[in-house]
């Protein structure tokens, strides 16, 4: 019995499929996760994944950089293609998946160096460059997320003296250093405040340009601020996806409205 | 950007080669604790032939004749650390409560920080210290106090000629000792204990020392005993602390004055010129010493262990 | 209901809280005592001589410690080269390949015990090792000895220390395409490295002034410790047992006591700069 999501009225210009997943299960040890998930995350544009707390949102966006693989109970199970390619297959190399498929967690984390040397990890990992290569992408990553204003003149101080919506936006610029080509946001403005928030949710909309971009939210006005598709999860399943406005204007599935309007949750 | 970074060793092997490197480090814990026990089982075999078991009962000990017993040496080093703990384990326990439960923050601050301080002060200090200062302040105001006005002299334990040195000076010396260490591990323990546990019984009424016999002790039971253990083992093995007051002489403990030996101070003092049967036999005595503290180190850290598991459970 | 005394209950109250503030006392009277002796006999003994002059063979109750300090020193830092990376190395595998996993508990329980081990054990058995095979006595097995001892010690700081670090500051590494090994020596250690310098500093105060494996490794001597690899290494805590044991002389019983200073101030030193570390690094996050 296949459990198909709802598809809410098919995307009006329908771009390239980026993500596409097939029959996924997801267990932590002897206790499963994730039940037969089937979508397609179209490229360059925003998805958001909402749903209530534990129902697996964040266990679908850790396997599309196969971030679970640090922990042993955890196994994934099914078929996940980037670009056609099966990345659940072992003989893919996961650090080139993952300088493809970038991460920003829900609280920031700044590595304990300079803000300069933080951007310019991805790059000095993956590639050969000149330093002066490397001080031109650094400050373009540092645009791109919009920090640079902010930090051009304290390049040098540690990442960890910035603000937390500093710090997230720091993470971003990391995280696009290395241009990806998706982004992964795991609740990315939950632990900051109100005015980073706003400036991380103008973020993404720039960021879209550029990127697939994947974001997880408990926050359903977020959602429908930024994303252009949503797809909502509940028990570790996909119950409906779609455009977003159609989602929250006029879900097919009953617990998607009851989740909308509050009901539960 | 296309010019990705050449690799010398694929990123695969270096972080295989990483893990089996670290990873051989760490099994280096097991494979010295077994090295140990081989190595001085193997040196021992010369005494274990020669004398067999009764080298452990025999009190015997005559290099001339080449004949030796491990009894005094055991008796020394149990008598000298039960004196030890039974001293140190309940004043640890009263510091350790005055710490968590008791002191102001700042003073229980500053004490603990204190108390980790002299846990570091190393054994042959207070080897000096109990030889040139302890032992003629033994000699001259409490042993005297203890035979004649409190007229312990009567007893056996108590019994005979003293001179500031001997068993009990050794016992007090390692009593001191071994306090701050205990006394760091039951705070540890004490603070272990949730805040809500302690709040919901003052909410009920109990006093601070019932909370902490009812709740505390209870809670924490292992953790004391574990740590109850960890100065045991410390006591067993101190050799510098001992040697210079326990007298060395090889006779079994009849009376607290009277002077005596312990294994580590049997061993301090005959290695070096000691050769053939006697060397392996001082060995056999090293290895009934790490017996003993390996058993003590597992009952220890089995108690620990109990701890942490039943406090994370709750 | 007969209710118990309350005047009971508190009076028992009272007199814990009595006999504990007492306890405490009684406990800091002792430590002040050996401390004020440390101190007071021991700046007796200092001068300029003291410091500089090496030790004097027996039965001349003259000479510094100068050997002896150098002598520990280079006895140290040998433990250190060969003590501590396993550590560290050991520790990095506990916290970040065997979390949780039943290897990893029998490492730790084996790294615990053997902390507990009589450090005169771990004498015997590097003589046994080295010195019998060699037939020398050398500074160098004075500091295997030691490392034997440092070895743990680190390997458990290190690991606590490790996995103090928060997962996400992992996830995030691996999550740029980091290899491990990249990801654990060049962040994660580095998040923690006033914690792993802690652990290391600890370790060597306890070392520096241990004694018992030292009298059947490193001997001593009165000489300059050059000789460090292949003869008896002159070092601070044999040559206390020296003058304190075998020396009728006062005036050496003195210099013993400044030895003992020394060693007792590094340790002190270390241990209070390492609080200080510890804390600012702590408020520093």
């Amino acid at each position: 019995m296949e459990n198909s999501a709802i598809i809410n009225q098919q995307p009006a210009e329908a771009g390239s499929t980026k993500i596409s997943v097939r029959n996924l299960n997801f267990y932590y040890g002897t206790h499963q996760a994730l039940f037969d998930n089937n979508i397609d995350i179209l490229e360059k544009q925003v998805t958001a994944i909402i749903g209530p707390s534990g129902c697996g949102k964040s266990t679908l966006l850790r396997t599309f950089n196969r971030i679970y693989q640090l922990y042993r109970e955890q196994r994934a199970d099914g078929n996940i293609f980037l670009d056609g390619e099966n990345i659940l297959d072992n003989t893919v190399d996961i650090l080139e998946l993952r300088r493809k498929v970038g991460m920003i967690f829900q609280k920031p984390t700044p590595f304990p160096m300079s803000v300069f040397d933080n951007v310019a990890y991805p790059l000095k990992l993956h590639f050969s460059l000149s330093k002066s290569e490397i001080v031109d992408r650094v400050e373009k990553a540092l645009r791109g997320a919009s920090l640079w204003e902010e930090v051009k003149d304290k390049l040098k101080k540690s990442g960890m003296a910035l603000s937390g919506g500093q710090q997230q936006r720091l993470c971003i610029a990391r995280a696009i250093a290395g241009e990806p080509e998706v982004l992964l946001m795991d609740e990315p403005t939950s632990a900051i405040d109100p005015v980073g928030t706003l400036k991380v949710e103008d973020l993404i909309e720039e960021l879209k340009e550029e990127f697939t971009i994947v974001i997880v939210t408990h926050n359903m006005q977020q959602a429908a601020r930024i994303s252009d598709y949503t797809a909502f999860y509940f028990q570790g399943k996909i119950i409906e996806f779609g455009i977003t406005e159609k989602i929250f204007t006029s879900p097919v599935n009953k617990q998607t409205e009851d989740y909308i309007t509050g009901r539960f949750g | 950007m296309d010019n990705s970074k050449k690799q010398l060793i694929s990123p695969d092997a270096a972080d295989q080669l990483f893990k089996i490197t670290t990873a051989v480090c760490a099994l280096l814990t097991v494979a010295v604790m077994l090295g140990f026990f081989i190595q001085l089982s193997w040196s021992s075999i010369p005494a274990i032939k020669t004398f067999g078991l009764d080298f452990l009962f025999s009190s015997e000990w005559d290099p001339v004749k080449n004949l030796y017993g491990a009894m005094p040496a055991i008796a020394g080093t149990l008598v000298t650390t039960a004196i030890a703990v039974i001293i140190a384990v309940p004043l640890s326990f009263i510091v350790a409560m005055f710490l968590v439960e008791t002191a102001p923050p700042a003073l229980s601050h500053t004490l603990s920080h204190a108390i980790d301080l002299l846990a570091a002060i190393p054994s042959i200090i207070y080897g000096m210290w109990g030889l040139f200062i302890f032992v003629p302040f033994m000699q001259t105001y409490v042993q005297p106090f203890l035979a004649n006005t409190l007229h312990l002299s009567a007893t056996p334990l108590f019994a005979g000629e003293y001179n500031g040195f001997g068993f009990l000076t050794s016992g007090m010396i390692l009593a001191v000792m071994i306090l701050p260490f205990i006394c760091a591990v039951m705070r540890d323990v004490f603070r272990m204990v949730p805040p809500v546990l302690k709040e919901s019984a003052f909410g009920a009424g109990a006093t601070s020392w019932e909370v902490t016999l009812d709740i505390t002790m209870r809670y924490g039971s292992r953790g004391l005993l574990g740590a109850i253990f960890l100065g045991l083992g410390r006591a067993v093995g101190e050799t510098m602390a001992v040697l210079f007051v326990i007298g060395n002489v090889q006779k079994m403990p009849t009376s607290l004055y009277q002077a005596g030996t312990t294994i580590s101070a049997t061993l301090a003092n005959n290695f070096a010129e000691a050769q053939g049967v006697f060397r392996s036999a001082l060995f056999e005595l090293g290895l009934i010493l790490l017996a003993i503290s390996f058993l003590i180190q597992v009952l220890a850290q089995f108690w620990l262990n109990r701890v942490s598991r039943q406090m994370g459970e709750k | 209901m007969i209710k118990r005394s309350l005047f009971y209950r508190k009076t028992i109250n009272l007199a814990v809280t009595a006999a504990s503030i007492m306890t405490v006392g009684l406990a800091l009277l002792f430590m002040g005592w050996i401390l004020y002796t440390v101190f007071d006999n021991g700046f007796r003994s200092f001068s300029w001589a003291f410091f500089t002059e090496p030790t004097k063979p027996y039965g001349i109750p003259d000479g510094g410690v100068a050997n002896a300090v150098l002598g520990t020193i280079f006895i140290t830092l040998g433990a250190v080269v060969i003590g501590v990376p396993p550590g560290l190395l050991g520790g990095i595998y506990l916290a970040e390949f065997a979390k949780g996993s039943k290897l990893g508990n029998v490492i730790r329980f084996s790294a615990n015990v053997m902390m507990g081990i009589p450090s005169i054990i771990v004498g015997l058995f590097v003589y046994a090792l080295m010195v019998y095979t060699t037939k020398s006595f050398s500074g160098l097995a004075g500091s295997v000895a030691l490392s034997i001892i440092m070895f743990p010690v680190v390997l458990r700081t290190t690991e606590d220390m490790l996995l103090m670090v928060p997962d996400a500051l992992r996830e995030s590494a691996l999550a740029l395409g980091a290899p491990r090994w990249k990801a654990t020596t060049g962040i994660i250690c580095r998040a923690a490295k006033t914690g792993l310098l802690t652990g290391v500093l600890l370790a060597i105060a306890r070392v520096s002034g241990e004694t018992a494996p030292l009298l059947f490794t490193a001997l001593c001597s009165d000489s300059w410790p050059f000789g460090y690899f292949t003869q008896p290494t002159s070092n601070l805590t044999i040559t206390i047992t020296e003058y304190a044991t075998n020396s009728p002389f006062p005036e050496m019983h003195t210099r013993a006591w400044g030895a003992a200073l020394i060693i007792t101030a590094a340790i002190l030193i270390l241990n209070i700069s390492c609080r200080f570390l510890f804390k600012d690094s702590k408020h520093g996050k």
